[in-house]
């Protein structure tokens, strides 16, 4: 089967998301599911293949005058991501089928739901760039719109808004960055760059790109300083934060990044500024997720904490990280997705998402208690889950990180002890401490609801359990597409008394010991969060983007005023500007200016009366003066005319300009008085703007007239006026004849003119129109 | 005699933008007269100036390519003034209605109304 396919499929279920909605409400997420669920299945008998290595691809022609295709792989990594975007979207599916229930316009969410999925999808199994970056401004566009899902309200709108734009942003540069990788290359393929990454990493250009999708990928994944969109984006409901925060958005960044590891992994730089990155963002993460009370924005920050671990990961590039960020990559999907669909749920059943509001849940809803404490669990890295493997395998590769380690370990260690901390406090606070007056009395989530957090706390208990069917299915084939050089490691649940599990240890002996003295924790993390992390990142955003707003009223209120001369002042100024810098570039030769001596005075005379008689049209303080002195100058071009064998130009000149004249004076005393509106001051600014306009004017027509036409094709006209139109008037000719088309058209547009002036003189307006 | 000319068509473009450039729309009229004098005399320049050749063929119908004047351009020059007649006759009754309807002829004023 084509990947392509699956590809349409997805899409096509997208649109025909709303109608399967509109009949079949009651089951449409289970039915809905059912095509992700067969395209995961497809994707899991793909498995065996790939990991022995077989590499499936297809490509299609799209530009391909730019070297633009779009080109489909499966190999070990875009496997990993599809069957975690197909499997968890599957399970979402059905679990949203029930969630919106209340909601309404279900269908259009299932069908947002499903584009996202589909785009996510095409997203990780892209390697040309360009269609790598169109499926990822899909995926924002998609998410942006369920984010602001509920967008009656107001946080919703804006949380949507934040999101895209971030993420948007981070596109751009992203695709700017892609641009650039692909200067040294000549191609977008991602294949071709990664057989000889040294071509890029010893290019000037390197540093440039790298930074722009660095830029790209931590604005997508939430990476400090642009962790704050994603808290916010819980507005949107539950499946979406479930499915945003697992296996989709978030980890397109991460995703990103492990795809181009093999082609940067050997620069400095990208290990340092993800290293760096990371762990910032590992820390910061962990600890905002203390002070908050809300459990979706709790998980929203462990979700950033997480991030920055898969970027620091990534950017340690040991044998130990690869392995942890592949493991982790699994862990996180499978409790985060779990733990978004339970928050939704006791929302659901209790009416609110306040820890503080809540308590003995245990007592009403048994089973949700259980999958809810295996997800935190696993999140808190304990015993049997898969989640202790992946965080004995971080300490690990933490421990043997090369450079930094010792502050990479003690942010690693103080973040997850916060994550142990938040975990306990979740179980705990919610599902036993003393009963709460509930505003709804809670009951045990309907079958829906459940399953898709059962199926994915089973997996993760059972992948805990018998690690070694991850480490052969997925892990060492993903390693060959991001880390070709490095071997799998051995997963076992218990590797006997050594530091790590020390560490593991204290973590969560710490974590116990904050969660004892809670309020005093909490109390402390909020005291310093009030005095050190006073910067609402989210409101300086939305800050900037209303200065951003107000600058730009500004800017079109001062391009855009509305002043007619005004803008024909900045036409003329900058064509002024422009063709004086021409003139003044190329220099003056062979032209020699005539003295005026050799002209006649004859010619003197009628220059001197068309200047002063435009003077007179310039400067006349009445109508009637400015309406003869501008006849004078038609009459002295009329005289230029004759003497220069103009002799039907001259002919019509004097009859149009006497009927100018003569409509002139007819119409003059119906028209408004005469006046002098500018000052001197402005008035001397035109007249400069006006001479320095016809002073180029004249400069251009002395070039002209040194470099007479060649190929002339009024020789034809002349020589072909007798013999082909029997004429002996070759102006005349030209227009009647050879070109009579045009004269035609002459005589439609004064037809037109005669017609609108007389639909202007004889229709008047009623008043009030 | 061309740096004259020049002179003048420069000049007469001068007043074009100048005139373009007063808030009084009467004026502004006068200078699309004054653009569309100055564009036919540049037009004209550009056929090259020769006097007493007009554009004719001789009596039996022969020309003598070196003794006229470039028809074109008086061809085109020739479209063009009385194209420039229906624009001004046209713009100058459209100022006229304007007055009637709206009691201004200041464009600044326009601008203003035009406004929120």
């Amino acid at each position: 089967m084509k990947l392509a396919y699956l590809l349409i499929i997805l899409y096509a279920l997208a649109f025909a998301a709303p109608f399967v909605n509109l009949y079949l409400r009651k089951y449409s997420g289970w039915i809905l599911a059912a095509l992700p669920i067969l395209v995961f299945g497809y994707l899991l008998s793909q498995v065996p293949a790939v990991s022995a290595g077989t590499v499936y691809a297809e490509e299609y022609a799209w530009i391909p005058q730019l070297n633009v295709n779009l080109r489909f792989q499966l190999d070990g990594l875009s496997l990993l991501f599809a069957m975690l975007i197909t499997g968890i979207g599957g399970l979402i599916l059905i679990y949203a089928g029930y969630y919106m229930r209340s909601y309404e316009k279900t269908g259009r969410f299932f069908s947002y739901l499903i584009f996202f999925m589909a785009s996510m999808l095409g997203l990780v199994l892209s390697t040309n760039l360009i269609g790598l970056f169109v499926f990822w401004e899909l995926t924002s566009v998609s998410s942006f719109l369920l984010i602001g899902f509920k967008h009656e309200k107001p946080e919703a709108r804006d949380a949507a808004l934040q999101a895209l734009l971030i993420t948007g942003l981070g596109g751009l540069a992203l695709l700017a960055g892609f641009v650039l990788m692909s200067i040294p290359y000549g191609t977008f393929e991602l294949t071709v760059m990664i057989a000889n990454p040294d071509l890029l990493t010893g290019h000037r250009l390197f540093i440039p790109a790298l930074i722009l999708i660095l830029a790209g990928a931590f604005t997508k994944s939430a990476i400090f300083p642009f962790h704050f969109w994603l808290p916010g984006a819980m507005q949107a409901p539950s499946p979406v934060s479930a499915f945003l925060h697992s296996a989709t958005m978030v980890k397109a960044g991460v995703f990103l990044l492990a795809r181009l590891n093999p082609l940067m992994d050997g620069s400095e730089i990208w290990f340092y500024s993800l290293s760096v990155f990371g762990a910032t963002t590992m820390f910061v993460g962990a600890w905002l997720s203390i002070a908050q009370t809300d459990i979706k924005k709790i998980l929203a920050y462990t979700t950033v904490s997480a991030m920055g671990t898969l970027v620091l990961l990534i950017g340690t590039n040991t044998t130990y990280s690869m392995n942890a960020f592949l493991i982790f990559l699994l862990v996180h999907a499978f409790y985060k997705a779990t733990l978004f669909m339970m928050a939704g749920n006791i929302e659901k059943k209790t009416g609110t998402r306040e820890i503080e509001q809540l308590g003995n849940l245990r007592a009403y809803m048994p089973i949700a208690t259980g999958i809810m404490l295996l997800a935190l669990l696993s999140m808190s890295g304990l015993p049997p889950m898969l989640g202790f493997i992946g965080k004995e395998l971080i300490y690990e590769a933490k421990v043997n990180a090369p450079g930094a380690a010792p502050f990479i370990l003690a942010m690693g260690f103080l973040a997850n002890t916060f994550m142990v901390f938040v975990s306990i406090r979740l179980a705990l606070d919610i599902f036993w401490g003393k009963e709460v007056r509930f505003t709804q009395k809670p009951f045990e989530p309907d079958i829906s609801l459940l399953t898709g957090p059962a199926i994915l706390v089973l997996i993760s208990l059972f992948l805990g359990l018998f690690p070694d069917i991850i480490e052969k299915s997925v892990v060492t084939s993903a390693l060959r597409a991001i880390s070709p050089d490095t071997e799998p490691v051995d997963l076992k649940i218990w590797h006997g008394f050594n530091l790590v599990l020390l560490l593991s240890a204290i973590t969560i002996l710490t974590g116990v010991m904050l969660y004892l003295y809670k309020t005093k924790t909490i109390a402390f993390a909020r005291m310093v969060n009030l005095r050190y992390f006073r910067t609402r990142f989210s409101k300086r955003f939305f800050d900037f983007i209303g200065l951003f707003l107000h600058l730009t009223k500004k800017k079109t209120a001062f391009v855009q005023h509305g002043y007619h001369r005004f803008y024909l002042m900045t036409i003329f100024i900058a064509t002024s500007v422009l063709v004086w810098y021409m003139i003044a570039k190329v220099p003056f030769t062979h032209i020699q200016l005539e003295s005026l001596r050799t002209v006649p005075l004859f010619y003197i005379a009628v220059a001197a009366l068309i200047i002063m008689s435009a003077i007179a049209t310039l400067t006349a303080q009445s109508r009637l003066i400015a309406f003869i002195s501008i006849g004078l100058v038609s009459f002295g071009i009329s005289v230029i005319f004759i003497t220069f064998s103009g002799v039907d130009l001259a002919i019509t000149m004097i009859m149009v300009e006497t009927l100018m004249v003569i409509l002139g004076a007819m119409v003059v005393y119906h028209l408004p008085k005469y006046l002098n509106y500018s000052g001197k001051s402005s008035r001397v600014r035109d007249a400069m703007i006006a001479l320095a306009f016809g002073s180029f004017m004249t400069v251009l027509v002395i070039k002209t007239g040194a470099a007479p036409p060649q190929d002339k094709v009024s020789d034809f006209f002349s020589l072909n006026s007798y013999p082909l139109a029997h004429g002996k008037n070759i102006v005349n000719v030209i227009l009647v004849d050879f070109r009579a088309l045009d004269t035609m058209g002459e005589i439609t547009v004064l037809a037109i003119a005669a017609i609108g002036i007389y639909a202007l003189l004889k229709v008047k307006l009623k008043p009030g129109e | 005699m061309l740096t004259l000319l020049a002179v003048i068509i420069g000049f007469l473009y001068a007043s074009s933008i100048y005139m373009f450039l007063r808030r009084s729309i009467v004026k502004l009229v006068l200078g699309i007269v004054f653009l569309s004098h100055a564009t036919n005399l540049l037009l004209f320049v550009t056929g090259g100036l020769r006097s007493g050749e007009p554009a004719f063929t001789a009596e039996d119908g022969t020309v003598d390519l070196a003794a006229v004047s470039d028809p074109l351009p008086q061809a085109l020059i020739l479209t063009a003034i009385v194209i420039g007649l229906g624009i001004t006759a046209f713009s100058l009754v459209l100022v006229y209605r304007f007055h009637q309807e709206t009691g201004t002829v200041d464009l600044d004023e326009m601008a203003e109304q035009d406004k929120p």
